[in-house]
């Protein structure tokens, strides 16, 4: 090992995001935005800004940066919006915004992008001075009419009042002159004490479609004169068509026409059993490309191999090496698999391509990506892509991508002009997605007076980023692979993070709910136990006296405990086990509690989560997000595991990719913690906390340190070889 | 191959033609437009696409259209107008149970096939009845209360 | 350390020893009532006689409407109903191109390239070649096939029949694929000791029809014994791995599979079914309240049987029939009607582990009753797999799932093996078994574990 000076180089995802916006390589935020297009139109609306509309009629039209993938975005950001606009809520109506990065930028990305769990996080103070510039711009304009000083007037529920007169006027009657007015430059925000709809119960914009089955997604989309596809793309990565003989599949009754285009085949049908059929009948010879010798061992392999190299150097505190001499150096590796997102709306997108423009119906978490890359791929020019975004039926990452619209543009090239819906079968998106990389995570540590002296830690893994937003991949640092690592809440002397670029061959990597921290947090907080077992010292009170600097989460921490009944009694195979995590910006402690059968099955029996995540913007669905994401954590734990032979993903469906079903869930409690600060992220917090407590749990049942995930329930089983 | 056939859906015939081993869930989607019935895996594992036939729930993504005659299929755009499914999906909306939403449709048509022939139903009824539907969004817990509301609301 | 020495045991101080390992092995295997046993056609009353003396009709090649087909189209046809391609084709792999597995407790053997390839398939052969390795097991090179080739089956085929079969493979694309080496462990992988077993269990003699018997139960036993080789799977084997004739058809475990009693018995075999249950089953791969073929048999169905010409099956069934009642004593009989709709009626309500493995994975399909809301294919009521005390198939069938083309009514059952663990499939199979069958087993973990093992590939 080198011996480097100590040198603080704290790489935050935060900071860096920040600053590559803010270095010109993307646009940054600005306020006051005009809308564009319609909202500046002739039809007389009050558009102060690309996020409200109010028309002559009252009509308030709050227009949504960020797309609802489930996550109950559009109900916070409603919410934001219709606070410091004091707009009546209850008649709200909401819009998907266009495509436009300039408009609808995520300030932490400079790109319209809804992932990273920062929808709140980043349009939070950008909303309310939206909201709070068109209220003063309404609240100047009544108070013209009415020849008063506008501190007079105070607004609510869609209308401006002056109590001394008594007099009010709605907004709608408002919009003229108000469109009159040049935007403030500082309207004052209101103080949090005085919201009336962030941090109250309120229920969710989108639900009451979505329980009559009167959402559409982007996988309903009905157009006149649609056809109906299914693709199978080669099956190895890398491979192409060789031949297809298509004599069974025409005479399939509602087949259209099957398409060959490189290393995608497509049937098209009068609907979607027709192209199934037709898709089936199919006999495609592959030629299975340079991929075909790639299994998952051998990238096992190699990721081990890399993982024994020095790193790079991503942060370091103290000095990791002056510390390890003369003590006992305690080793472990954890290693996470290849993951799918099996989001419950498979992959679909529709297209309508004609000579000079393209039309393109979908759910995505990067609208106006999608117009670009359509755009690159037709020849035409951007404004000549119309995209038209929709509901999303699960997102978690999957629909960061631009593939199925890219695949669906391909298939309608072979088309007149007609529209076509694109729809993947199951096994065709789990077996073409783009993977939650493997992992692996090597950490080395001392302790001095039952306490962590030093610590290193480095990271092995596929640099998402550097693929996905490459200005953000700068010194040779996955920003995202090492987060909760070099974010690392314990107050530890020594400390030391690396990390080692390992691109996995031909297996496509991208981001997955929960993105870098999950990995960060699993290998961290399984260690920590493992730490604390070597100090003789319970779970909990080890952590906590190492939580000096991060008092949020020691808060939580102790709330988790006294609320999962932390040291009481517990059955014979039975354990608890915690975990304790910054992530997204919230403070988050889960205890998993889980009973080891004696064959080695893995039963949950409670869940106990305590978060701080600053003001909560609606407290109903921040616990909804915990209950989901913890689900969406356990299941990898549990089962998730995407495995590659001869060059393609074995896994099809849900019978061998298998998601946590209702009898397997057990009661999941969540308790927010009141702190007052700016909002944290939630959506992926508990798919990070998930994992290593359950993991913690079965080493408090058995005894045995997993160190790989899922859990290997042949290593449970009473009497198996440790 | 092809064949003009009559549906009862919701109440009313609908002719459409489809051959006898086209599954239900696309002409459900795709000859009749009622894309509330969601497609999720394809082979009666996920529940997404369930639908009542004769008030019993059953994956429509392998329920080939020759086998169903004249018996009755009802779909989420109707399941309001009955007695359970009004409790059901109110109950829903109470809790909050909804996240994407994709997968709702489908556990609400098991949830009331469930109060309807098991009005007060225990831990292992829901169980029994809900299993088959997956959510990849994790709403079970709620699914769980909101089912248990649902019950107890009708008295 | 244990491995090492045992390892070294075999190099040293067992190989000595081969003789009188061998001279154990064939004496257990050729005792004086193994030798003595009945013919597969024994059964039946009537002499035997010579093809060319037989009047009634010719029960060998292919049917009547068939006979001005080419050579080549009959060889197809002939092919099919000896079920060639399933044994012949890897999972996944070309069809004839070989590489299918066959797991013994002693290692593997896998199946030939019986493509026409020059090198690595059966493009050299002569059709002496061919009639040698298809009925005595006689490599060109004179080496010995193992049994899984059931030549002593094919041994029964007429020349005529043999070589159109050939003509047939030699019209298809030759498919290089070498073989894949064999994993058998000594004394098993000393492939001349099959000299000495064909010499006492290959019969090496031509189709001879039973004179007394009806020209379409004749055509029946050349289908049954020749072509489809049933006993294969359907009859027990004796020690040294021979068909044993005494209990002809009375249901065996083969390649981790069981192959049920298919005599008349009313109770273990098919003696309760009617000709058409029968008729429809082989054809279709399923039978109205009689459960539906998976695993091996629905693969025979889709391949072989269902491209069977109507007569061919009639006459299939009409020979199976006169097979006399063997029992098995651990068959009990199926249940025939459905159990209740709620789960917490009837059998299998208890607190069952696999319960929870059906309520999640299957019931959506196969109901809680027994009689699927979907498709009667998907039945469990009557299925003799679920009423298997052993649960062998419904193990199998979790395991590696299966179809039927969709020609033959098309069902799918996803293969759960891979993701769900050796002791959720056994205590789903409890489940299953107790809830829908006639008594619900026991299995454990380790027990699927060899099951699994054994179909492998
Ligand atoms: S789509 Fe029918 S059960 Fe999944
Ligand atoms: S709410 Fe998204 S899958 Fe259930």
């Amino acid at each position: 090992m080198k011996h480097e000076p100590a040198r603080a180089t704290t790489l935050t995802r935060r900071q860096l995001l920040g600053r590559t916006a803010a270095a010109g390589a993307l646009l940054a935020f600005h306020l006051p935005l005009r809308a564009q297009g319609k909202a500046g139109a002739a039809g007389g609306e009050f558009a102060p800004n690309a996020f409200i509309r109010i028309e002559p009629d009252g009509r308030t039209v709050l227009v949504m940066p960020q797309v609802e993938m489930g996550q109950g975005v559009y109900t916070s950001v409603a919410l934001i919006l219709a606070e410091e606009l004091d707009a009546d809520y209850s008649r709200v109506v909401l819009e998907h915004a266009p495509p436009s990065d300039k408009l609808y930028g995520n300030p932490i990305f400079g790109i319209q992008v809804t992932g990273n769990s920062n929808s709140i996080r980043a349009f939070w103070v950008p909303l309310r001075r939206a909201g709070a510039a068109a209220r003063a711009m309404l609240v100047t304009a009544a108070a013209q009419r009415w020849h008063v000083d506008p501190a007079s007037c105070t607004a609510a529920q869609g209308e401006v009042v002056h109590a001394p007169s008594g007099r009010k006027a709605a907004y709608g009657s408002l919009v003229a002159a108000a469109r009159q007015l040049a935007p403030p430059a500082n309207p004052p925000l209101k103080d949090p004490r005085n919201f009336t709809l962030i941090g109250k119960p309120q229920h969710r914009y989108d639900t009451p479609d979505k329980v009559a089955g009167k959402t559409t997604y982007g996988i309903d989309v009905m157009l006149p004169g649609m056809r109906f596809a299914t693709i199978a793309a080669s099956p190895t990565f890398g491979g192409r068509v060789a031949s297809v003989d298509d004599s069974a599949a025409r005479t399939v009754p509602g087949v259209h026409k099957v398409i060959v285009d490189e290393d995608l085949v497509a049937v098209v049908g009068d609907h979607m059993w027709a192209a199934k059929q037709g898709l089936a009948a199919l006999v495609i010879t592959w030629d299975p490309g340079p991929n075909a010798g790639v299994d998952s061992s051998a990238i096992w392999e190699d990721l081990r191999a890399a993982s024994a190299k020095d790193g790079v150097l991503a942060k370091a505190n103290g000095d990791v090496a002056q510390a390890a001499k003369g003590a006992e150096v305690i080793e472990a590796d954890y290693e996470l698999p290849f993951l799918a997102h099996a989001t419950m709306e498979p992959m679909n997108c529709t297209v309508q391509l004609r000579k000079d423009s393209c039309e393109v119906w979908l759910g995505t978490q990067i609208i106006s990506r999608v117009q670009a890359t359509v755009a690159q791929l037709t020849g035409l020019a951007p404004e000549k892509v119309t995209v038209h975004n929709h509901y999303i039926g699960g997102g978690f990452g999957r629909r960061l991508e631009p593939d199925m619209a890219l695949k669906a543009v391909r298939v309608a090239r072979h088309l007149d002009g007609e529209p076509v819906k694109v729809v993947w079968t199951r096994e065709e998106d789990i077996q073409h997605d783009i993977y939650r990389p493997v992992y692996r995570d090597v950490i080395a540590a001392t302790l001095k007076s039952g306490r962590i002296d030093s610590w290193k830690y480095k990271i092995s893994g596929s640099a998402v980023i550097a693929r996905w937003l490459p200005p953000a991949f700068q010194k040779g640092i996955d920003i995202d692979a090492v987060d909760s690592a070099v974010d690392i809440p314990y107050d530890i002397p020594n400390l030391r993070v690396e990390y080692v670029r390992v691109e996995p061959p031909a297996v496509p990597t991208g981001f997955w709910r929960g993105v870098g921290p999950n990995n960060n947090v699993f290998a961290t907080e399984s260690f920590i136990d493992e730490l604390a077992r070597r100090a003789g010292k319970d779970p909990v009170a080890f952590r906590l006296e190492m939580l000096g600097k991060t008092p949020r989460l020691r808060a939580a921490v102790q709330h988790v405990a006294e609320k999962s009944g932390w040291g009481q009694p517990l059955p014979a195979r039975c354990g608890r086990g915690i975990s304790a995590q910054v992530s997204f910006g919230s403070f988050i402690a889960t205890v998993v509690e889980a009973e080891v059968e004696d064959a080695g099955g893995v039963h949950l029996r409670r869940v106990t989560c305590a978060v701080d995540t600053g003001i909560a913007v609606s407290p109903d669905n921040i616990r909804a997000q915990l209950q989901g994401g913890l689900i969406f954590g356990l299941t990898a734990a549990l089962y998730g595991e995407i495995t590659i032979e001869r060059g393609r993903v074995l896994q099809g469906n849900f019978h061998d990719y298998r998601i946590l079903r209702m009898d397997e869930v057990p009661p999941i409690e969540v308790f927010l913690i009141e702190s007052g600060e700016a909002p944290g992220g939630i959506g992926e917090t508990g798919t990070t906390a998930g994992p290593p407590a359950l993991r913690n749990a079965i080493y408090a049942a058995t005894g045995v340190a997993l160190r790989r995930l899922p859990i290997d329930r042949k290593r449970l089983a009473k009497g198996a070889p440790t | 191959m092809s064949l003009s056939r009559e549906l009862k859906i919701n109440g009313h015939a609908h002719a459409v033609e489809a051959p006898d081993d086209m599954p239900l869930l696309w002409v459900l989607r795709d000859l009749l437009g009622m894309t509330g019935t969601k497609f999720g895996c394809g082979i009666a594992l996920c529940g997404a696409c369930t639908v009542h036939l004769d008030g019993k729930p059953v994956r429509s993504c392998q329920l080939r259209v020759g086998a169903i005659g004249d018996r009755e299929i009802t779909t989420i755009e109707a399941i309001g107008a009955t007695p359970a499914g009004a409790r059901v999906q109110k109950a829903w909306l109470d809790l909050e149970v909804v996240q994407c939403g994709y997968c709702q449709c489908g556990q609400i048509m098991s949830a009331t096939a469930l109060l309807t022939s098991t009005p007060r139903p225990d831990d292992a009824d829901i169980n029994a009845a809900m299993a088959g539907n997956i959510c990849r969004c994790g709403t079970y817990v709620r699914i769980r209360e909101a089912i248990k509301k649902a019950a107890e609301s009708a008295t | 350390m244990t491995l090492r020495t045992i390892h070294s045991r075999q190099q040293g101080a067992v190989r000595p020893r081969v003789p009188l390992l061998v001279g154990a092995l064939v004496l257990g295997g050729l005792g004086v009532w193994l030798l003595g046993g009945p013919g597969p056609m024994g059964f039946a009353k009537g002499d035997r006689v010579a093809l060319s003396q037989y009047s009634a009709g010719d029960p060998t090649g292919v049917p009547q409407g068939r006979a001005g087909q080419s050579l080549v189209e009959r060889g197809e046809y002939l092919a099919k109903a000896a079920d060639c391609v399933v044994c012949h084709t890897a999972r996944g792999g070309e069809p004839f191109a070989g590489g299918f597995a066959f797991t013994l407790p002693f290692g593997a053997i896998y199946s030939t390239n019986i493509t026409p390839d020059r090198e690595t398939g059966i493009g050299t052969y002569s059709d002496a070649q061919f009639l040698d390795a298809v009925r005595r097991g006689v490599r060109p090179d004179g080496s010995r096939l193992y049994p899984a080739m059931p030549y002593a089956s094919y041994t029964y085929l007429t020349d005529a029949d043999t070589l159109a079969i050939k003509a047939y493979l030699f019209s298809l694309p030759p498919v290089r694929a070498p073989a894949r080496a064999d994993t058998l462990s000594f004394p098993f992988n000393q492939r001349g000791l099959m000299a000495v077993w064909s010499a006492f269990f290959n019969a090496n003699e031509r189709f001879r029809p039973v004179a007394g018997q009806t020209a379409q139960w004749n055509r029946g036993a050349y289908l049954a014994e020749a072509l489809e080789h049933c006993g294969e799977c359907h009859t027990p084997r004796n020690p040294a791995y021979a068909l044993n004739e005494r209990r002809k058809f009375a249901g065996a475990v083969t390649g981790g599979w069981r192959a049920y009693n298919i005599t008349a018995d009313t109770r273990a075999g098919v003696g309760a079914w009617s000709d058409a249950d029968l008729a429809g089953y082989l054809a279709s791969g399923h039978a109205a309240g009689r459960g539906t073929a998976s695993g091996p048999m629905g693969e025979i169905v889709d391949a072989s049987l269902s491209e069977l010409d109507p007569a061919d099956i009639s006459a299939l069934v009409a020979y199976v029939r006169s097979v006399p009642a063997q029992s098995s004593a651990d068959t009990p009989e199926v249940p025939s009607a459905p159990v209740a709709f709620s789960h917490s009626e009837g059998p299998g309500s208890g607190k069952l582990a696999g319960k929870q493995v059906f309520e999640g994975a299957c019931a959506g399909c196969h109901g809680w009753s027994g009689q699927s809301p979907l498709s009667a294919l998907a039945d469990l009521t009557g299925s003799r797999a679920v009423s298997d005390p052993k649960a062998t198939n419904v193990v199998q069938i979790v395991l590696a799932g299966g179809s039927l083309a969709p020609a033959h009514g098309g069902i799918y059952m996803p293969a759960f093996g891979r993701a769900y663990s050796d002791s959720e499939v056994a205590s789903v199979a409890n489940y299953v078994t107790a809830r829908f069958g006639a008594e619900g087993s026991t299995l454990d973990a380790a027990q699927v574990g060899r099951l699994r093992a054994q179909t492998a590939q």
